[in-house]
């Protein structure tokens, strides 16, 4: 077991798919000598060469669609788009192209394809560096979407991402790339893309969320458990698309409160989908009003710092709502 | 409306003074007749079916014959890969796509090769001939087709395919019109293919019209081949109506590609002597008169003429092949009307969507 930030295990996952299967390439914006501007190829160029690890053009939708017709090829691309903000002119491809493939072909062709992106706010990078874009893309059959938090996750979700045979859309939160440290198993390990995990157990309220704010959410556990008594459980959702319903459910039959937590924007965000789920099969357990906790509804996160601050759920917001929910 | 007559375009001569249709035998000949024949047949019964309320919808391919019959000839027909578009009718069935496929696409019946009858008639898809499966928004197929090359030259680099393996693809093949050439995708995928130098061919077959706004009102250039010096890929015109001088300068980008020396734009320049789909009205758009010029240069009747003239071809022996059309159309459509429709709920169950863990 050894103790690392989240992008090395990130590294560490494409480092070891390439080392096992040598239809595994990378290409994306300087991911090459400059090893990805946040590092995430470092090294990989050095050890695989020039023909695994492809410096694209700067143009995200020919890295999407490259990918698209190697994977159909029978290679495994890994395609790295800088930031998720920038992965707009690629949604063509993305969402018309390579999610409808397998079903459009009758089960014929199909795109083992895996897209990187890092995702999320709080880094100062204002409207075009901070985007949480999961909502685009759950709304579309035939993509997975997975967004790990932990570095023992983000390393074992990865490798089944690179294996998957269909298009997998792996968001990374930026944020975490080096604040996020956690133990890794030594040697060979996967996570499978699909269920969600409980990271921490509790009967009072369920709290629902995915990447940063996963993180957020275990530290708003401890706070209400010391200073209130409150006892939370904390879903971490990991698997975006295809949804796991049965998991989703499962914690709310313990607690029958449910507060769901994103830093998208809070109308149509991925937590309406987990309210919904809850409403249509968990109104029975029920025991207070499905509450989501989320970014405002303004067009992206602000660059002044004490604005982004208040954009981004934090431990202590996550906190009060948590308080709020166990005394309805 | 402007008039858009076509010109003469000089024929596609190698740097060694040859022409490699040249050495083309009767036989194949004889079959690239067929093939264009069989392709325009289907065609016209297409729209008849359409005219008789049978069918919901037609996109044609007419006109366009000799370019991808020709294509098809000059490459591995059936290994190559081909990511075709939606006009590609003749060039599909030259790779191998079976008639009545295309019968059962129109009528959306279950057997439906392309898609399980999913998708539109002639979005084609054919896996087991490696032509790939193309959307509706235009040139999508384009930078796909890029990653396929990039994908045979990458197995090539790392020893996972032999250069010279004849069972394996070699190149990749895309289509569109002109008008898909002010996508940025094709821009974006002509980009690899010239800073990689691929084994890429994209053929634009330039029908003058985008539905129906004139190439002028697309590009300031007089040709598309010129777009192709902005990618370092080299660029050719070629008579679209005259499939020996397409087979020409497509066997020139097939050897090309096989001997890893780059990419290749192929601008076929043709006409659609019919509207864009079954739904479109040319006559708000084009003169009658430009059309009737067009149709004197129809590709069938010209290759007809040169093979009369060589000899290959007999008045008698056209007659039989009209003959053979008619039976293979005539079966082809009884067989798709007398499919059964696909069954509802697999082609709406979510579990439809993805490929399952041991997909290969």
């Amino acid at each position: 077991m050894r103790n690392m930030t989240l992008i090395d295990a990130i590294r560490e996952a494409m480092d070891e798919e390439m080392a096992r299967d040598e239809r595994v390439f990378i290409t994306g914006e300087d991911v090459g000598q400059r090893g990805g501007v946040f590092r995430a190829t470092m090294g990989l160029f050095d050890k695989y060469g020039p023909t695994r690890i492809i410096d694209s053009p700067l143009a995200e939708l020919s890295i999407v669609a490259i990918g698209i017709g190697a994977a159909m090829a029978d290679l495994r691309p890994i395609c790295e788009i800088q930031f998720a903000d920038f992965i707009h002119p690629a949604m063509n491809q993305i969402m018309n192209e390579a999610a409808k493939m397998y079903y459009r072909s009758n089960g014929t062709w199909n795109v083992p394809m895996t897209i990187r992106a890092p995702y999320g706010g709080g880094i100062g990078g204002a409207l075009y560096h901070s985007q949480s874009l999961e909502a685009y893309f759950t709304h579309c059959p035939g993509l997975k979407v997975v967004i790990p938090s932990t570095p023992h996750d983000a390393k074992g979700l990865l490798k089944s991402a690179v294996r998957d045979p269909n298009p997998v859309l792996y968001f990374e939160p930026k944020k975490g790339y080096r604040a996020i440290k956690g133990d890794v198993p030594d040697g060979e390990y996967m996570v499978p893309i699909g269920p969600v995990n409980i990271t921490h157990t509790g009967s009072d309220v369920t709290v629902y969320a995915y990447g940063m704010m996963a993180h957020y959410c275990l530290q708003a556990a401890e706070m209400v458990k010391q200073q209130d008594g409150i006892s939370t459980e904390v879903v971490d959702v990991r698997t975006l698309l295809p949804v796991d319903r049965d998991g989703i459910l499962n914690s709310f039959k313990k607690t029958g409160k449910a507060l769901i937590v994103y830093e998208d924007n809070f109308t149509m965000g991925y937590g309406a989908e987990i309210a919904a789920v809850l409403a249509d099969d968990g109104f029975e357990y029920m025991d207070g009003p499905i509450r989501r906790l989320a970014g405002p509804d303004v067009p992206g996160v602000p660059f002044s710092h004490p604005v982004q601050e208040e954009f981004m759920p934090s431990p202590q917001k996550i906190a009060d709502a948590i308080r709020d929910l166990a005394a309805y | 409306m402007t008039n858009h007559a076509p010109a003469e375009i000089t024929a596609f001569v190698t740097a060694s003074g040859s022409r490699p249709s040249d050495s083309l035998s009767d036989d194949t000949l004889r079959d690239m007749y067929w093939m264009m024949l069989l392709s325009r047949r289907l065609d016209e019964r297409a729209w008849i079916l359409h005219r008789q309320g049978r069918i919901a919808f037609h996109i044609s391919g007419m006109g366009h014959e000799a370019c991808q019959v020709g294509a098809g000839f000059a490459i591995n027909r059936g290994v190559d890969y081909v990511h075709p578009y939606y006009r590609d009718l003749a060039l599909v069935l030259t790779v191998g796509f079976p008639p009545e496929g295309f019968m059962l696409s129109l009528l959306g019946k279950a057997g439906e090769p392309s898609s399980g009858a999913r998708q539109m008639p002639s979005h084609f898809s054919a896996k087991w001939l490696n032509i790939l499966s193309h959307s509706s928004p235009v040139a999508t197929q384009v930078p796909q087709a890029a990653g396929l090359a990039f994908a045979i030259q990458y197995k090539i680099s790392h020893g996972l395919q032999d250069p010279h393996d004849d069972t394996q693809p070699r190149l990749a093949l895309t289509c569109l019109g002109e008008g898909s050439t002010s996508q940025g995708e094709w821009h974006e995928g002509m980009n690899w293919a010239g800073v990689h130098k691929l084994p890429f061919i994209c053929l634009v077959q330039n029908n003058i019209y985008a539905i129906s706004v004139p190439v002028e009102r697309q590009m300031a250039v007089n040709d598309v081949a010129d777009r192709a010096a902005a990618y370092g890929v080299e660029g050719l015109v070629v008579d679209g109506n005259d499939i020996l001088a397409c087979y020409d300068v497509m066997s020139y980008a097939r050897d090309k590609a096989y001997a890893g020396d780059g990419a290749t734009l192929i601008e076929a320049k043709t006409y659609r002597p019919v509207p864009h789909s079954s739904d479109d009205d040319d006559r708000s758009y084009r003169t009658r008169d430009e059309v009737e010029q067009w149709k004197k240069k129809d590709p069938i009747s010209r290759f007809q003429k040169v093979l009369l003239d060589r000899g290959v071809l007999t008045q008698n022996a056209i007659n039989d092949l009209e003959a053979k059309a008619k039976s293979v159309v005539d079966s082809a459509q009884h067989a798709a009307e007398d499919a059964p429709y696909p069954d509802v709920e697999p082609n709406l169950d979510p579990r439809s969507v993805y490929a399952p863990g041991d997909f290969a």
